[in-house]
């Protein structure tokens, strides 16, 4: 059994947080990048100038890449053989969170209640994910997720009958319905099968899968093809002015479900589309 | 069509701008979001005097990142517009010229705007490091407890931007 103190999650969630808030990654710059050749019009051009110039800036470490430096979402895949030790481990990661946020000069993001909307200062509490694997070690990933894709992300319980096509259209729907707002070029996470918390879990978790990644399974993997064809031809385009790119990947979970049910989530990510892991 | 718009904003040289122009944007600036906006209105239905002039004004729908030590804001990019508007219209009464946000709004906002003869702009959203050269200074001037959802007075220069909603019910996201 191995121990490992929960200050060293702290520290790791606080400078994930951060760094993903200054840096975006390689695989989402790259297909920024050849998206941006595939343009024709002048505004589709200007946008992506602007998205990628905007991406040097914030490399320069003073300003984050977007203001809405996001809701933390935190996944811990913890290895049964570890044992955690020096504290509550929601708390550790929630510390980590409050640390990065004052250390980046991250915006004060989430508010103590839904209706009340007091701010509780520090961007705290995360959403704090945890699965437990085998093995001995603890993988840790920080996605801080925006909100205004977030707000254009739904869920729906089709039925068996509705089928892949059915299942389809309302993906393509949501994203159609979304047009400008959430700042496309999107990155669409899908979550299909489970019941209907796990299918919004697991849209969001497919949103972290770096990209030019393909689902395993060469029907999704089709299935993925299909819907980013048929997404881009929508002429959403960047930030909602027309264009040949509405999104820059489609990224699909499958889970067994009921003989009853077909649930599909769609949870939407901007062009910003931040992770990054770390093993302890 | 690139244009350059300086204060002060007057209906008189927003009427030739056409949805899908470029603009640069020199002047004063109200940032203002959701729990402003619904402040500011609650005050109007009060009748109480308001924190800013409205008149000839441009709000942009925005909340920054907290400033670095030597800058005067932090990352400071649009929110997505369609948040606020249900309140657009009473400020659009009042006299306000222009907004500054991301993504399509409803069907009222564009009658609106157009029969005010006043412009909505997009500003690129996502690109909050970018626009923070821009912003040259920033002061809260109302609800400073609401942190970065206070108003802000900003001086922008060259804030680049594109009409999305002419004064002539022009719009950059119809298709077609």
């Amino acid at each position: 059994m191995r121990e490992l103190n929960v200050t060293e999650i702290t520290k790791a969630v606080a400078e994930m947080y951060v760094h993903a808030n200054y840096f975006l990654g390689e695989d989402v710059r790259a297909c920024i990048s050849e998206c941006a050749q595939k343009e024709d019009a002048q505004l589709a051009r200007d946008v992506f100038a602007c998205v990628e110039e905007n991406l040097e800036i914030a490399a320069e470490g003073v300003f984050p890449i977007c203001q809405d430096t996001g809701m933390a979402c935190v996944f811990l895949d913890i290895g049964q053989d570890v044992h955690l030790t020096g504290g509550d481990l929601y708390e550790a990661v929630n510390e980590g969170v409050r640390q990065g946020c004052a250390e980046g000069y991250l915006r004060q993001t989430i508010v103590e209640d839904p209706f009340r909307r007091k701010n509780t200062g520090d961007s705290t509490p995360a959403d704090i994910n945890v699965d437990i694997v085998p093995g001995e070690q603890v993988k840790i990933t920080v996605a801080p997720k925006g909100f205004g894709s977030e707000n254009m992300s739904r869920i729906k319980m089709l039925t068996p009958g509705d089928g892949v096509s059915g299942a389809e259209d309302f993906i393509v729907k949501t994203v159609e319905e979304a047009g400008g707002r959430p700042c496309p070029p999107v990155v669409v996470g899908v979550g299909v099968g489970g019941n209907f918390n796990k299918a919004a879990l697991m849209a969001k978790k497919a949103l972290l899968r770096p990209m030019g990644e393909h689902n395993e399974d060469p029907f999704y993997r089709e299935m993925e093809e299909r819907l980013l064809e048929r997404i881009n031809a929508l002429d959403i385009g960047p930030q909602g002015f027309g264009g040949n790119t509405t999104a820059l990947a489609v990224h699909i979970i499958a889970a067994p479900t009921h003989i009853a049910g077909l649930p599909v989530a769609v949870n939407i990510n901007c062009h910003v589309s931040r992770h990054e892991e770390t093993i302890l | 069509m690139r244009h350059e718009l300086k204060e002060p904003f007057t209906k008189d040289k927003l009427k030739d701008l056409r949805a899908g122009d470029t603009v640069l944007l020199t002047g004063t600036i109200y940032a203002a979001r959701d729990a402003a906006h619904k402040k500011l209105l609650e005050m109007i239905e009060s009748g109480d005097k308001l924190p800013i002039e409205i008149e000839n004004q441009i709000v942009y729908y925005a909340g920054p990142t907290p400033a670095r030590p030597g800058n005067p804001i932090g990352s400071v990019g649009p929110t997505t517009s369609y948040r606020m508007d249900a309140f657009t219209p009473v400020l659009l009464a009042r006299g306000l010229t222009g907004m500054i946000g991301k993504g399509p709004r409803n069907e009222e906002v564009k009658q609106c705007a157009a029969e005010a003869g006043a412009v909505y702009f997009a500003a690129i959203g996502g690109a909050g490091a970018l626009i923070a050269k821009s912003i040259k200074s920033s002061e809260v001037v109302a609800f400073a407890e609401m942190g970065t959802e206070a108003i802000r007075r900003l001086y922008v220069e060259d804030l680049p931007l594109i009409v999305a909603y002419d004064a002539e019910g022009g719009d950059v996201f119809a298709r077609g």
